[in-house]
């Protein structure tokens, strides 16, 4: 791979006169020159509303919003753009999902199997359906090893409408079965929805080959823009399911007694959509692209590796999940020591790690620790980044009055 | 102050070995906070006989600096009035808040200082206040 380091202006400063370590890559991503010279080349030379002016900058902002779809649409292997919808992130992703989908087609007694790995996004919209139309929400349960325990599979499955997961742990770092799931639940009759938020920067993905009806991700997690994301369905569930949000853009013909709809992907993007945002995730794509996702995910492979060799050196260090298929997202411990006040610490030494809950509450009562330390990592992050965050829980430890063996 | 001092006097204070904790079950107030942001909770446990608090213990999980602001609280308001008690969080609040004078009686506390340069921890070192101001106020209601 290609060394990336210095495209990425953000990681050049220093933070507490220490040089940045960023390693809160599963909260968000950092953005490279191109994608903010994207932004900068979008409001100098374009900027008008799409769809709708009969002028040469909207026919230009609305070419280059569908380009970007177009783009978007071949970088996860969808079969064409209308099944390519924007959205501001993840979270509406699903939520389109549970309102378009769910209030259409699920009713009382009809269950959803969700998994205890899920982040909250993933739960907390089918629990408000649960309370709303009196559906039933059930989990797959987690091993010990932060995998899917899915040894009863089938008696879950049973009578299920819609199952819902994560493609990669925000917390774990485990990458989930996703091809194994989707087959089964297909078997049932069962819609498959996956959450991608922590897939789209770490690996190649393809929605035909997953297998799924739904995925969802975020701009954001991808070295996009926040404020933009993506919902791919598959086309004839999304001419079947009801619209999200109404207003303009999203019908066909609207009288005072009656209206229409217009076809996905507009159906789904009612009102002035985040423009600019869209566009320049078609950027993101086109640098994510330029590297190669298989490239980028070897090198990440090769960060795991290392990571997990130098970790757990770290005294009384207790890593949450050791799934064998997994990604650069460490989730931990370390006794005697709560998360927030290593966050805290590092946050002295340069290091950005997260602390907390991850927004994975269940997943974090499963594995007995209410908050954890967590440093997710990126393909522009490097070796020495893992020597410098080994090296400051040593200090830590230190403060914290254990004595260094 | 740096975050380094701030943990080494913190430590050194409390955290390690917070004083009174444990419920109280027959306590005459009890009230829960959690820090939603990150997953802090208490539950504080107070009995309050004539307007004196004579005993109060709490179960917390969390970090360093809301352990030992607990520890230190429960230290400061045992044994005093509830309105004394109300007085010292308002003091205690407007010390971490706007840097104002500490009162004596909070002397230790002042070890928490640090926290206003570090705005995301605030929280934490006033979780157990605030566990504090819902026990003043149900207790207050209770004792009428």
């Amino acid at each position: 791979m290609r060394d990336v380091r210095h495209e990425f202006p953000i990681l050049q400063q220093t933070v507490h006169g220490k040089p940045l370590v960023y390693l809160d890559n599963a909260a968000t991503s950092q953005k490279p020159q191109a994608v903010i010279d994207a932004f900068d080349t979008y409001y100098r030379t374009m900027n008008a509303n799409v769809h709708r002016g009969i002028h040469a900058l909207s026919e230009a902002a609305t070419d280059a919003y569908e380009a970007s779809r177009r783009k978007i649409t071949a970088f996860i292997h969808a079969n064409q753009p209308e099944e390519v919808i924007f959205t501001r992130n993840t979270t509406e992703g699903i939520n389109l999902v549970a309102h378009g989908w769910g209030r259409k087609f699920l009713k009382a007694g009809d269950a959803v199997l969700l998994t205890v790995m899920e982040h909250h996004s993933n739960l907390v919209p089918w629990q408000m359906l649960r309370d709303q139309i009196g559906i039933e929400v059930r989990y797959i349960p987690v091993n010990d090893d932060g995998t899917l325990d899915l040894h009863d599979l089938d008696r879950l499955l049973a009578g299920v409408k819609l199952v819902s997961f994560v493609h990669s742990s925000n917390v774990l770092g485990t990458i989930n079965p996703v091809r194994q799931l989707a087959d089964a639940a297909h078997a049932v009759g069962a819609v498959v929805l996956v959450d991608g938020a922590q897939a789209l920067m770490h690996m190649p993905v393809d929605v035909q080959a997953l297998g799924c009806d739904f995925y969802a991700f975020s701009g954001h997690k991808m070295c996009g823009p926040t404020g933009i994301g993506i919902l791919w369905g598959r086309l004839e569930l999304l001419n079947a399911m009801n619209p999200f949000l109404g207003g303009g853009d999203m019908i066909e013909r609207v009288q005072l007694d009656s209206v229409t709809y217009a076809e996905p992907p507009a159906k789904f993007e009612a009102g002035t959509p985040a423009i600019g945002e869209a566009i320049v995730l078609g950027a993101a794509v086109d640098y994510l692209s330029s590297i190669g996702m298989d490239n980028i995910a070897a090198y990440d492979q090769q960060l795991t590796d290392y990571a997990l060799e130098r970790l757990p050196s770290v005294p009384g260090l207790r890593l949450l999940g050791s799934a064998p298929e997994r990604g650069a997202v460490f989730a931990f411990t370390l006794e005697g020591i709560h998360a927030h006040d290593l966050s805290t610490l590092l946050d002295e030494q340069g290091i950005a790690i997260r602390a907390g809950h991850h927004c994975a509450q269940p997943l974090g009562k499963r594995m007995g620790v209410p908050a954890s330390a967590r440093a997710s990592l990126a393909f522009y992050n490097v070796q020495g980044e893992i020597d410098v965050l080994v090296e400051a829980l040593m200090h830590a430890r230190e403060v914290f009055g254990y004595v260094r063996a | 102050m740096s975050a380094h001092d701030l943990y080494r006097e913190v430590i050194l204070a409390h955290a390690q070995a917070p004083h009174n904790t444990g419920a109280l079950p027959d306590a005459c107030c009890k009230a829960h906070r959690d820090n939603p942001t990150c997953g802090d909770e208490i539950d504080l446990y107070a009995d309050i006989h004539d307007g004196v608090i004579v005993d109060i213990g709490y179960e917390a999980a969390g970090c360093a600096i809301s352990t030992a602001a607990a520890s230190m609280m429960t230290d400061a308001v045992k044994g005093v009035t509830t309105d004394e008690a109300a007085r010292l969080l308002a003091n205690f609040r407007a010390f971490i808040m706007t840097g104002d004078a500490l009162d004596p009686a909070l002397e230790e506390l002042e070890t928490l200082e640090g926290v206003r340069q570090l705005p995301a921890r605030v929280k934490c070192a006033l979780l157990a206040w605030r566990a504090l101001e819902d026990v003043l106020a149900g207790g207050r209601a209770e004792g009428k």
